[in-house]
């Protein structure tokens, strides 16, 4: 058996409710970061009470190392999963200092082991010096810090993290998400992580599963979520992007208005179906020499490089990304030639 | 009781389904057994006021009726207008001026509540009667002989007990309207000035308009609790409603009569209660618009108007009955004897004996319910509202139900030990401390649930991912973190068990006095000098609670 967390059809309702999860199935190699990735409301929060025991499976089964920890007749509770949690506003116990919110879960060892587990764990989030700090003299790393180590300390088999970095501020994110990553992977705690942010969920997981309406619509590592998106709302929700109509020709090549591209990988598509093609920032690139021309309608500097928006002749509208030597006015016309390796299209609707 | 789910061993071999919620039903259980326990005086009540009897006495209930309703009525109604005014001015001043003593009169002018009307009147009654030094002082000024020779207003009337419950009760005003002033967004104040009102006139148009809510909420507590009063109306002679009870049910001994005037005396303060209710939830709709303006200073000689305006209710209402009393302790020169300690002693154990189970039961209710069961929420918030029935009220029902459930008791013990057991609640202390109980849980539930809201679900949901058990999480976060709230609703109940009289009075053992029915019978009885010294002993008491939670207050939400 490869896989260590194995969610299989887990559904899941609130009594007077509509359905918060259905029918989620994935699962997550040992030492990988597994994320949920969805808009605020999708249930991906609800899988990670369902995993914890906070909440009881419907329908469904949630095993941990080849251990059943939840089916629809029987939850085992959370403080006997050996599961850590990070809550969002991570809850710390507003009654204990840092040294005794880390070494909470460490009642079964002897003081003098929890103690010194305790500081083993501070001192892997650099937090040594803070013990006797009580949780609102903290700031809101440091807090975030506390709820790891107190998570960690009682060496959990799993690691839960719900949206763990959104009450930070954004350069703090990205520090803490790598941080976090390298410090799972350091202890060998597979993880899974919840958040609404794709960026972070890059950063940080081996494979991300978008939610969309309680239920999983892709399951892939980040490189293929942005890359080959399985639908419409994937490619809409990972990454920037804009579909281009285009239609299958006799030959199986994608007919657009830039042109043809992707012979031999309309596959599913047979010639003459209409269909939509995912042009992401980074497909459309800016060449002078281009005969193909388009209207700058906005442009946005991100430093490194412009994000423009173009009209194209026929008033459809792409996004492009260009180097930022190459500054435009709004309303100029300039070259444009499509650069694509990975060929997406979905039916039209 | 089983606080914590099933022992672990039990747990290891549970296939019901969702373990850790089966120990909590028991818990629930007991939560709506208590709720039933509690609203069982009311049932009793009505069972009683449904007797027949009533219809026997047709000429009582013409005649004495209407003057009763009539007299709670005027009293209701001059309470209400009265504690409007005096409560809100200087709730207005101190949340929007700096003046000199603002700091200190701002938490003063809560210490009237500390101060239970009845004992405020007896200190009033004394000082402005024929006798009484006032009058005296005046007679020797103008050299009047006898009464006849000049006017005074006699206190012993439906006038003078408003007038002393307005200055016991402006507070429950003053405090909402104060965060009410506290909370008006200074756009509002400016843009009344802008368009050309003074600030007297920004008062009217805009923000007494929008402390309306406040105000009215407070009124509607302090006419509550008027009317709930009996010390002040009986001692003052009034024939009120509450005084009625009293006298149909011991006077006449028609108790169904009682129960019926009981049951009116119950809807008006259910009235009262809605009225509060609804206007406390339309009290936020300024929230959230922009930030309170810091306070005007007034340089003018107005400063000593505003001080005076703040300082008259709270010397009125707190400080001159206290000296007063006190000028009548060193006078009656009694010397605290044997049996005023051992008064004063078990009137503090009744206190927090009744104190410890109300908070008790209230954090059992209240822990039950946090999970968000709405019915069980309901329920708290409908016994909760068991201060709202005047305290003679639940003297005239609760002996019925409490009789029901002594025998329960009793048949249960007998059932289970085999020989006879007395009956335990009815006529005894026991009886004393359920009515306490019922009377002051909302008390209890209040301070406890605002408590347990503090611990975010999160919390208890990180203890158990750290392993520990429901118990265990009981043992380690809540009580912690409840402490502090949980000792404070046992002082509140406390006190508020020691200032008590009516039910007390009514519902007390044979030859059992507390300090509050000493006070009283002393009171009654004329020995005023006698009186003053318990009655300045609950006063002080009462005010800690007040002192500490006024301060709070202050500190909480200084603009």
């Amino acid at each position: 058996m490869d896989s260590f967390l194995d969610l299989e059809g887990v559904s899941f309702a609130y009594p007077a409710g509509v359905p918060v999860c259905k029918d989620i199935s994935f699962s997550i190699n040992p030492n990988d970061i597994g994320c949920l990735l969805g808009p605020s409301g999708c249930g991906k929060t609800t899988v990670l009470r369902l995993i914890a025991g906070f909440e009881s499976v419907h329908r469904g089964t949630i095993n941990l190392a080849g251990q059943l920890l939840s089916d629809a007749s029987e939850t085992r509770p959370p403080e006997q999963r050996r599961i850590g949690y990070v809550f969002q506003d991570f809850a710390l116990f507003p009654h204990l200092n840092v040294q005794d919110n880390v070494q909470f879960g460490l009642g079964k060892l002897s003081p003098r082991d929890a103690q010194r587990r305790a500081a083993e764990m501070l001192d892997l989030v650099r937090l040594s010096g803070l013990e006797r700090r009580f949780p609102h003299e903290l700031s809101g790393g440091q807090r975030q810090r506390v709820a790891l180590a107190r998570a960690l300390a009682p060496q959990p088999a799993l690691m839960l993290l719900d949206e763990p970095f959104s009450n930070l501020d954004v350069e703090l994110r990205e520090k803490l998400g790598t941080e976090v990553r390298a410090l799972l992977q350091h202890l060998r705690v597979p993880a899974l992580l919840v958040t609404h942010d794709q960026h972070e969920a890059f950063a940080i997981a081996d494979k991300v599963g978008v939610m969309h309406e309680g239920r999983i619509v892709q399951w892939d590592t980040p490189y293929n979520l942005y890359h080959r998106p399985a639908s419409r709302f994937v490619a809409d929700f990972v990454g920037e992007g804009v579909l281009l109509p285009a239609t299958v020709d006799g030959m199986g090549c994608m007919e657009t208005e830039l042109g043809h591209l992707g012979c031999g990988h309309a596959g599913q598509f047979a010639a003459g179906d209409a269909v939509d093609l995912l042009l992401r920032p980074d497909d459309i690139v800016h060449d002078d020499d281009s005969p193909q021309v388009a209207e700058v309608l906005h442009k946005a500097f991100r430093g490194a490089e412009f994000l423009y928006a173009l009209r194209l002749p026929s008033g459809a509208k792409i996004l492009s990304l260009v180097p930022s030597h190459h500054n435009h006015e709004i309303g100029q016309r300039i070259g444009i030639r499509m650069e694509i390796d990975h060929v997406v299209a979905f039916p039209r609707a | 009781m089983t606080f914590c789910p099933a022992p672990a061993d039990q747990v290891q071999a549970t296939n019901r389904r969702d373990s850790r919620r089966a120990g909590w039903i028991d818990l629930r259980l007991l939560a709506i057994l208590l709720a039933l326990i509690i609203l069982a005086p009311v049932l009793g009540l009505a069972w009683n006021a449904f007797q027949s009897s009533a219809a026997d006495a047709p000429a009582l209930v013409t005649t004495i009726i209407p003057e009763l309703v009539g007299n709670s009525v005027l009293l209701a109604v001059c309470v209400a207008l009265g504690v409007a005014v005096i409560g809100t001015l200087p709730a207005w001043l101190v949340a929007q001026f700096e003046f000199p003593g603002r700091r200190v009169l701002e938490w003063l002018l809560v210490l009237p509540l500390a101060m239970p009307a009845y004992v405020m009147a007896y200190a009033y009654a004394d000082f402005f009667q024929y006798a009484g030094p006032f009058q005296s002082t005046l007679r020797e000024w103008f050299g009047w002989q006898v009464r006849s020779d000049y006017w005074f207003p006699d206190i012993r009337t439906l006038g003078g007990a408003a007038g002393i419950l307005i200055l016991a009760l402006y507070p429950y005003v003053y405090v909402l309207a104060r965060v009410s002033f506290l909370e008006q967004p200074a756009a509002l104040m400016e843009a009344g000035r802008i368009a050309g009102l003074g600030r007297l006139a920004v008062l009217w148009r805009v923000a007494i308009p929008v402390a309306r809510p406040a105000i009215v909420a407070g009124a509607a507590l302090a006419v509550m609790e008027a009317l709930a009063d009996f010390g002040t109306v009986s001692y003052f002679g009034v024939m009120t409603l509450t005084t009625g009870i009293f006298k149909a049910w011991f006077g006449q001994g028609n108790l169904p009569l009682a129960a019926q005037l009981g049951l009116a005396l119950l809807a008006a303060a259910v009235i009262c209660l809605l009225i509060e209710q609804a206007s406390r939830s339309r009290a936020k709709y300024h929230q959230g618009l922009s930030k309170a303006h810091p306070r005007a200073t007034i340089h003018s000689r107005k400063r000593w108007v505003a001080l005076a305006l703040c300082a008259l209710p709270c010397a009125m209402g707190f400080l001159v009955p206290v000296l007063l009393l006190l000028r009548l302790a060193l006078r009656a020169q009694v010397q605290p004897d044997l049996a005023f300690l051992s008064l004063s002693i078990h009137s503090f154990l009744l206190a927090l004996a009744a104190a410890m189970l109300t908070v008790f039961c209230a954090t059992l209710m209240a822990y039950a319910a946090r999970k968000g069961s709405a019915p069980l929420r309901w329920l708290n918030r409908t016994c909760g509202t068991g201060y709202a029935i005047p305290g003679l009220v639940l003297a005239v029902g609760i002996t019925l139900p409490a009789l029901l459930l002594d025998r329960a008791l009793v048949n249960l013990l007998e059932a289970w030990t085999g020989h006879a057991w007395p009956l335990m609640l009815s006529g005894g202390v026991a009886l004393l401390v359920y009515a306490y109980l019922v009377r002051f849980l909302g008390v209890g539930l209040q301070s406890v649930e605002s408590g347990l809201a503090k611990i975010t679900p999160g919390i208890e949901d990180a203890a158990r991912s750290l392993g520990a058990t429901g118990g265990e999480t009981l043992r380690r976060v809540h009580l912690p973190m409840l402490r502090g709230t949980l000792a404070m609703a046992t002082l509140l109940v406390f006190v508020d068990v020691l200032k008590e009289l009516p039910a007390t009075f009514v519902l007390r053992p044979f030859n059992f006095d507390t300090l509050a029915v000493r006070v009283y019978t002393l009171a009654m009885d004329e020995r005023l000098g006698e009186a003053a010294a318990p009655a300045l002993l609950i006063v002080l008491v009462a005010a800690i609670p007040v002192y500490i939670t006024s301060r709070a207050m202050v500190r909480r939400l200084h603009g």
